[in-house]
């Protein structure tokens, strides 16, 4: 409700502006105005609501104003996009991008929320491996920002987040202003922040600046935020000794040499290793890396989380039944506790390469429990990898080399086993209405595996077919998930992804949830609106799943029926029409599908569509995972 | 003489194999009770185990309910949140329910994926 009055005041307030200004047109466009139509406001009423008061001409105009400077300093730092839901905090900084910056580098992307805005950002990190930026407004945007924000911490993604303030409180206007400020926004999220900063100076914002993204990008990465002063972006800049620093990229953190050359022993005298990867490859070579680890030691890879390791390899999975490990090696885990636990009561070591042992808060309680590993490496893996490789390449003779090649070859079997196990398993209720997850995976598969294709969503809730059925083997064809587990995330980081992808010609693809993408489904508009290809299937189970899943287990708990488990977890009484939502944003989309017979057809149809460089959405119902 | 024989015959199969179940009411139920939740509509498909071919009897099948072997799986549900009689319904509904599991190999999609180096 604030916004819409903000909305309308600052509509006035240029109409009054208008009036003092009196451009050539405006005469024309107030004389066509209907006698009926809603009257604007004048400018004694603005004056009264807003507290700003018309000015002279030569009073309004402003020269170079510090905004400007801003769009200086983002210039440098090579920003592509932009996002945000506009807000009058930022309208300064707005204005000088689209005009002065002539919205190139970064580009200004239309968000309908702030969470979509910061989500995207997300997303778009993931697969380009750095960040855009994310601009909120004020106090509100901040927390209509603060779940996506959270997300992106936890995920550790680089995230560069301007946030507009009317910190002077002399200069703030009664009112809407005041509402929308704060003393210390950075506040807000701090805990859940790298770093952050409000500048008092255009000098103080281009050093924090430049600071900032060194800092978002240094393992652990994470998101920042630079507070952008509303009278810094107004005021005019009389500086003439500004300067940009040049951005120092840190290095990332490396292992330290003994503990190394440690986890290098214990790893090359373990009888059953494995090696168990969230989010190792920062990069494409981080891959190579994880593959070289993985087949000089011949030890099976877990990799759930991002793409890490190639799901085709015959070293990909965790062994198969029966492995138990004597040596875990946890590559960037976010919480080792409950491996390290299960590690310990057989007996086992665990050691944990993490750059999260560098950096951590107190407040918010993602750290999880206390990891009680036997090597705490605290280091960026992909930086230690090199390292770790040579050493235990070093240590390896040629009998041991024998005897890990014979693992190796029992590992590849047991992979191609359970590879033909899931397969199997894929088959089960083929035919059924609604559709399974398994063959909904397996028709899109031939459809999309001769492009270059990236997943943009996560596989969690689609009981991972993807991966079981298809073949991964690049950096960029899968994300991972939220991060936090916060919903809402699912359709903007899958927007940011495609977006990342489209200047690769990629084709993108999001397996979405409907639970997920009813937060904010104003980005299936952003991604028509800048023509953004990506290929959305929905994965309609019509409800909040995972709780009706918890809700049930609680009833049983309390000797009670699971029939009410429906209320407050369903989207159903009325169904959803997730094709005529998409449509109604600008998309193609089709559907509900509930014969699995039309998803390939379907399928085949919207892939057309997306290889014309558009959005579109098949709406599949479904099984519930 | 030969006629009470039979009919009491039939009254012990009965008891012994629970009462017959209304398979039509025993879908609404398997709704109803969020059964779907973990074993999909189809009653195949999700991460709970497979009901379809439902291969025990029926009193296995109430008993594994009340009393599942991994409640932090499968939640145990006793005669007052289930009670006998739904319970009859429900099973009588998934024995109504056809195994759609075809090979992988006869279905071409899968068999690709199958057969791909």
């Amino acid at each position: 409700m604030a916004r819409s009055r903000r909305g309308f005041l600052k509509g006035a307030a240029a109409g009054a502006a208008v009036a003092v200004v009196a451009p050539p047109h405006a005469a024309t466009a107030q004389e066509t105005t209907p006698r009926n139509a809603t009257a604007q406001p004048n400018a004694t009423t603005v004056a009264a609501d807003t507290g700003r008061r018309p000015a002279t001409v030569a009073s309004r105009i402003v020269e170079k104003p510090g905004s400007d400077f801003m769009v200086d300093v983002l210039k440098t730092l090579d920003f592509e996009y932009l996002a945000a839901n506009p807000g009058s905090t930022f309208e300064g900084l707005h204005e000088s991008l689209i005009n002065y910056g002539d919205n190139k580098m970064p580009e200004f992307l239309t968000c309908c929320h702030e969470e979509s805005a910061v989500a995207m950002a997300h997303g778009y990190a993931k697969i380009e491996g750095k960040p855009m930026i994310a601009m909120m407004h004020g106090t509100i945007g901040m927390q209509h920002a603060s779940m996506a924000i959270y997300n992106a911490y936890v995920d550790r993604v680089p995230i560069y987040m301007v946030a507009g303030n009317h910190a002077d409180g002399a200069e703030r206007t009664p009112g809407v202003a005041s509402l929308h400020s704060a003393q210390d926004i950075g506040a807000l999220v701090r805990d859940y922040v790298k770093w952050d900063d409000q500048p008092y100076s255009l000098g103080h914002f281009a050093e924090s600046a430049v600071r900032a993204y060194n800092i978002a990008m240094t393992p652990p990465m994470a998101p920042v935020l630079i507070v952008a002063n509303y009278e810094l972006q107004a005021h005019p800049n009389l500086q003439s000794d500004l300067r940009i620093p040049k951005l120092s990229r840190t290095t990332p953190p490396q292992g330290d040499s003994g503990a190394v050359a440690e986890a290098a022993q214990m790893l090359v005298a373990a009888e059953r290793p494995l090696i168990i990867t969230e989010r190792t490859a920062r990069t494409p070579h981080g891959m190579k890396l994880m593959i070289e680890l993985a087949e000089t030691l011949q030890a099976p890879v877990s990799n759930q989380e991002r793409m890490d390791f190639p799901n085709r390899h015959p070293l990909a999975g965790t062994g198969g039944v029966g492995y138990q490990a004597d040596v875990v090696l946890n590559l960037e885990v976010n919480d080792v506790s409950n491996s390290a636990r299960a590690a310990r009561a057989r007996g086992a070591k665990t050691i944990s390469i993490t750059s999260l042992n560098l950096s951590h808060k107190s407040n918010i309680q993602e750290f999880g429990h206390y990891p009680e590993v036997d090597l705490n490496i605290g280091a960026d893996a992909e930086a230690t990898l090199p390292a770790l490789i040579e050493a235990c390449k070093k240590l390896i003779t040629a009998d041991r080399r024998r005897a890990l090649d014979e693992r190796g070859a029992k590992l590849a079997e047991a992979h191609k086993q359970a590879r033909a196990r899931d397969i199997e398993l894929a088959a089960v209720g083929w035919d059924a209405s609604p559709v399974s997850l398994a063959r909904l995976c397996a028709e899109l598969w031939p459809l999309i595996k001769n492009e270059d294709w990236s997943l943009v969503s996560w596989q969690g809730f689609i009981s991972q077919w993807p991966r079981r059925l298809w073949t991964f083997d690049k950096h960029y064809q899968y994300i991972g998930g939220q991060g936090a587990g916060g919903m809402g995330y699912g359709a903007p980081a899958a927007v940011g992804a495609a977006l990342a992808n489209k200047k690769h010609g990629r084709f993108s693809v999001s397996i979405q949830t409907d639970g997920d993408l009813n937060y904010a489904p104003g980005v299936l508009w952003t991604a028509a609106h800048h023509q953004i290809p990506l290929l959305t299937i929905m994965h309609n189970n019509r409800g909040y799943h995972q709780e009706v899943m918890f809700i049930e287990q609680q009833a049983s708990i309390r000797n009670r029926g699971a029939d009410r488990a429906h209320i407050g977890t369903k989207l159903w009484n009325p169904n959803i029409d997730y094709a005529k939502l998409a449509q109604a944003y600008g998309q193609y989309a089709e559907g509900p599908i509930t014969d699995p017979k039309d998803l390939a057809p379907a399928f085949q149809r919207a892939i057309a569509q997306v290889k014309k460089g558009e959005p579109a959405l098949i709406d599949v119902v479904t099984q519930p995972r | 003489m030969r006629r009470l024989f039979m009919f009491v015959l039939a009254v012990a199969t009965v008891s012994a194999q629970g009462p017959s179940g209304n398979a039509a009411h025993g879908k609404e139920l398997f709704v109803k009770y969020s059964c779907y939740a973990c074993h999909g509509f189809s009653g195949q498909n999700g991460p709970g185990a497979r009901l379809v071919p439902m291969k025990i009897a029926q009193a296995g099948f109430i008993a594994y309910v009340r009393n599942p072997p991994r409640p932090n799986q499968m939640p145990s549900y006793s005669a007052k949140a289930v009670p006998d009689a739904d319970m009859a319904d429900i099973y009588a509904y998934l024995k109504t329910l056809p195994d759609s599991a075809p090979s992988a190999k006869s279905i071409p999609v899968l068999n690709q994926i199958l057969t791909a180096p």
